[in-house]
């Protein structure tokens, strides 16, 4: 369970994670670069919606201003009565429905020697058109701001916007337009035309700018007093520098500072976008806001509703990836639960169906093969290691029939005075072919053997006890080593289907005058060693090894034994004995080693020769028998 | 037992309503100051709104200025008990023969000045001579004139009315202005401070004390103690404004909504502020309403050399300090 849950989580961690920047990564840079596309394209018609305002309230203003224009051009041109003057104010009053008042103020005297002031002043009250002067000590004309700016400014002015003094809360604007004339070629200043202009149509026209919910436009005075704006607790009774004031906001004050110096322009701010441009007219500026986040409100909910999706996709991915995972691991589940069973022992466990065609499919086939192969290779291995054992047991038994036919008390002739023999063989881990023997062919003649068989097993122990009671058979027709030897040969090798061979030293020794008749048929020479000191290799004459050939004569050879003299008979198992080098004993090894320990007893010398043959080989373990055989003469009795 | 303590406590209550219909009736007055209601007055409204006139025995009624009721005509003809005027107004009434009193004098500080542009080359008085300058008419020209007198300056003098406008439209170069007042109008008509020239009269050599409490000498002699307890009430109020800002803008607003004038509130703040600064307050918060012998000689000694006056009034005649009348 451990593990299913651990390719799980992890195929679920590292895909979801893996989903997730990549959808951060994808909506972010789609957010943020629709944003500015956004912000581009509001931006734009800001500027076009400000400027058609802008245009709009300009080409009502200027429809205003040709009527004082007028008239004051026309008092420059020619010197007018009281009636003229009366009846074009009153013509421009009544034709002009945009104008609720009109004056024509003259400077002190200026238009009549004997009074201070002239205004005539024409004006709308309750759909009626009246009359009446301006001027007096109460109101010198003279010194207010519709007289004096456009008079020291020397060109036409819109006042500041006011509150008519009648009452109803209209907004009104005064447009002056002084008037000269010119005496004695100076241009002298004569006086002040003016038209009062409602505003109220500008309320409308600003209001009527709304941006998504809360945007608006507002229009501010040359003194930055607000004309127009949602709020109407600001309307004249407030400047865009006190609000900023109220709010500590400087980008406010700088805002206003750009707008009522004529300058137009797009001012971003925390939350709102503020477009702004002057009316050409008048000087005063309008401004929209538009509320940031009401115009990228759609984005924005885009924005939301692909995150939901998202989620809502990485949920079903967490499903999909959780039923994937599952349907993978529970048939490896399966597996592992019949690997333990198999770690157990049990190969009989119930296989539950795979039916999936993939990988683990093909895992899962691949399981139940191999349970059938093992199965298949547990019972051979059964079988074998029985057969083997039964083998080993046998190859066991015929080693013990092997070394039992083997002449093993010593000394063996413990009456006899004229020599002393011993003989070791040390068998290999195989059941090997070494031979020997010794026997009195007669009360004089002893004879002695050490053979080795071809090959190793129960045939090659076979073949050595057959060749073993087949010479001590034949020596008691015959004292002739090669005689025996042979007849042996010719036994062995007639009708020798298993082409098994013999290596043989037989040697008769003629205990009365030491002297030695031998055959050496395809064997290791001899090595004598003389009681005077030197040892002496025995070489030739001989044959080949018994059983090859059948009618062979083997020729015989002779040598002397004096007294104490010890002739040593070897298997190659001795000379080729290895160690873990593979470097081999050597015939110079054995023949120092028995040298050495020449004066010591037969028994001795073979047992010397032994322990020094182990302690070179180390215990790196023999293939071939190790077989030694000590003969010492001591003279006739 | 019962019956005692019942008769008791009926003859305490008698006694106890007795003794508040006893206590002196309010006196009634009246009052104008030189404007319509703004921070330049906020004590007097403060002190009205928070009782502290008939605390002092006064039941006051607060008539509204403007600039068609002149305080000093409603002095005269008895429509106003006391009225707030200039200290040079004062003197010019007085030595043309109206016999008014100051009976304190609140503002210390002159907070005319003229306010130039900086942009237009105008950093220094000398720099003022051959432009155009506004002034408002008569007793506001005294200190201007002294003024262009002292560095000799040969201004264009432009009448100024009640608008900065021609000023802010660059119709003048320089324009007269009241600190609490017109300087803040320039700022919040986006002049930066830092754009801006200022010459303080009071920096100059001519600080002509503004606004005091005036009464006629008749009213003044034939009720002092009433005359002092409606200073004392004043100056309580200046001083509960200025502890209370705040609430003293909220009862200066109320005033101005109901006199239907324009009413900002920062701008209002801005004007209680200065006036704090030009009412010269003692360690404890308390305005002085002492006319000092030395302002009101400077005030009276320019307005002879000026031609506004013949003969200076006395000044024990002229200030009858509330210190020295009254019971406190």
């Amino acid at each position: 369970m451990a593990t299913s849950r651990g390719i799980t989580f992890k195929l679920s961690l590292f895909i979801l994670v893996s989903c997730t920047v990549i959808f951060t990564a994808i909506f972010g840079y789609n957010y943020l670069f629709s944003r500015r596309i956004i912000a581009k394209n509001i931006a734009e018609s800001a500027k076009n919606l400000t400027s058609a305002t802008v245009n709009k309230i300009d080409s009502v203003l200027q429809s205003v201003e040709k009527s004082p224009q007028n008239i004051a051009a026309f008092l420059e041109q020619s010197s007018c009565t009281k009636e003229e003057i009366m009846g074009l104010l009153r013509s421009a009053v009544e034709s002009n429905p945009e104008i609720y008042g009109a004056t024509i103020a003259f400077e002190p005297y200026g238009f009549d020697k004997g009074s201070l002031y002239f205004a005539p002043y024409f004006y709308k009250s309750e759909g009626e058109t009246k009359f009446s002067y301006l001027g007096g000590d109460s109101y010198q004309y003279f010194y207010w701001d519709w007289y004096q700016i456009p008079k020291e400014l020397d060109r036409p002015v819109w006042s500041e916007p006011y509150f008519d003094e009648g009452g109803g809360g209209v907004i009104m604007s005064t447009y002056s337009v002084p008037f000269y004339e010119t005496v004695d070629g100076k241009r002298q200043f004569m006086g002040i035309v003016t038209a009062d202009v409602s505003l109220a149509w500008l309320q409308e026209i600003v209001s009527s700018i709304k941006i998504a919910k809360t945007g608006y436009g507002f229009l501010i005075s040359r003194n930055g007093t607000v004309l127009t704006h949602p709020s109407a607790k600001f309307i004249m009774n407030d400047t865009i520098f006190g609000l900023a004031e109220v709010l500590n906001d400087k980008n406010m004050r700088r805002l206003g500072r750009d707008m009522i110096n004529g300058k137009s322009g797009f001012a971003p701010s925390a939350k709102n976008w503020i477009c702004y441009a002057p009316l050409a007219s008048s000087g005063w500026s309008l401004g929209v806001v538009f509320p940031k986040s009401e115009l990228m409100a759609d984005i924005t909910n885009l924005n939301r509703i692909m995150w939901a999706l998202a989620l809502i996709g990485i949920a079903i991915l967490f499903v999909v990836i959780i039923l994937i995972s599952r349907s993978i691991t529970k048939p490896l589940r399966v597996l592992a639960r019949a690997t333990g069973d198999i770690a157990k022992g049990n190969l009989d466990f119930e296989m539950p169906a795979i039916k999936s065609k993939d990988e683990v499919g093909g895992l899962a086939d691949s399981f139940i093969y191999m349970r059938t192969a093992l199965k298949k290779y547990i019972k051979d291995l059964t079988e074998t290691t029985a057969a083997k054992e039964r083998m080993e047991s046998e190859l066991h038994i015929a080693r013990d029939i092997q070394m039992s036919i083997l002449p093993k008390i010593f000394p063996p002739f413990p009456h006899r005075s004229e020599f002393d023999i011993y003989a070791m063989l040390e068998p290999a881990k195989e059941v090997g072919g070494d031979l020997y023997d010794f026997f009195f062919i007669d009360n004089d003649n002893f004879c002695f053997v050490v053979g080795d068989v071809s090959g190793k097993g129960v045939p090659a122990s076979l073949f050595m006890a057959i060749i073993k009671t087949l010479i001590k058979a034949t020596a008691k027709d015959t004292k002739d080593p090669a005689e025996i030897l042979n007849k042996v040969n010719k036994d062995i090798a007639t009708d020798n289907t298993s082409r098994m061979f013999i290596t043989i030293f037989c040697g008769v020794l003629n205990l009365k005058s030491g002297e030695v008749f031998y055959v050496n048929c395809g064997h290791n020479p001899p090595l004598v060693l003389r009681s005077g000191g030197e040892s002496e290799l025995i070489k030739g004459p001989g044959g080949p090894a018994v059983g090859i050939f059948a009618g062979l004569n083997y020729e015989k050879g002779r040598f002397l034994l004096g007294v104490s003299d010890t002739v040593c008979l070897y298997t190659d198992g001795v000379t080729e004995a290895f160690n873990e080098r593979r470097e081999q004993f050597s015939l110079e090894r054995l023949k120092k080693e028995l040298a050495a320990n020449k004066n010591d007893s037969v028994r001795r010398i073979i047992e010397r020769s032994v322990e020094g043959i182990k302690s070179f080989v180390r215990g790196a373990p023999q293939s071939d028998d190790i077989t030694l055989l000590a003969l010492r003469y001591f003279g006739k009795a | 037992m019962k019956r005692t303590i019942a008769f008791s406590a009926l003859a305490f209550l008698f006694l106890a309503s007795s003794a508040s219909t006893e206590t002196a009736p309010l006196k009634k007055v009246s009052f104008i100051p030189q404007w319509a209601p703004q921070a330049q007055f906020a004590g007097y409204y403060v002190a009205y709104e928070k009782g502290f006139y008939k605390k002092y025995g006064l039941d006051v009624t607060i008539i509204n200025g403007g600039p068609d009721r002149l305080p000093s005509d409603y002095l005269k003809e008895g429509k106003a008990d006391f009225a707030t005027l200039w200290l040079s107004t004062g003197i010019e009434e007085r030595s043309q023969g109206v016999k008014l009193v100051s009976l304190a004098q609140i503002i210390q500080r002159s907070a005319l000045m003229l306010i130039a542009k900086a942009s237009r080359g105008i950093t220094k008085p000398e720099d003022l001579n051959g432009k155009k300058v506004g002034l408002w008419p008569s007793i506001y020209q005294i200190q201007p004139r002294a003024f262009f007198k002292k560095y000799n300056l040969d201004v264009k003098i432009i009448p100024q009315s009640y608008s900065v406008n021609l000023f802010l439209r660059d119709g003048v170069d320089a324009v007269s202005a009241m600190w609490f007042n017109e300087y803040h109008t320039i700022v919040n008509s986006g002049y930066d401070p830092e754009e801006l020239t200022s010459f303080f009269f009071y920096d100059y050599g001519l600080n002509f004390p503004e606004d005091g409490i005036y009464t006629l000498e008749e009213t003044f002699e034939k009720d002092p103690a009433s005359c002092a307890a409606f200073v004392r009430a004043s100056l309580e109020g200046w001083q509960y404004a200025f502890e209370h800002p705040d609430e003293a803008l909220d009862i200066v607003l109320k005033y101005m909504r109901e006199a239907h004038v324009p009413a900002n509130r920062m701008h209002q703040k801005w004007m209680l502020e200065r006036m704090r600064d030009l009412l010269s307050l003692d360690d404890s918060g308390v305005p002085s309403g002492i006319l000092s012998p030395a302002d009101y000689n400077r005030v009276a000694e320019k307005l002879k050399e000026s031609d506004t006056i013949k003969e200076i009034p006395d000044f024990k005649v002229f200030f009858k300090g509330y210190r020295d009348y009254g019971d406190k």
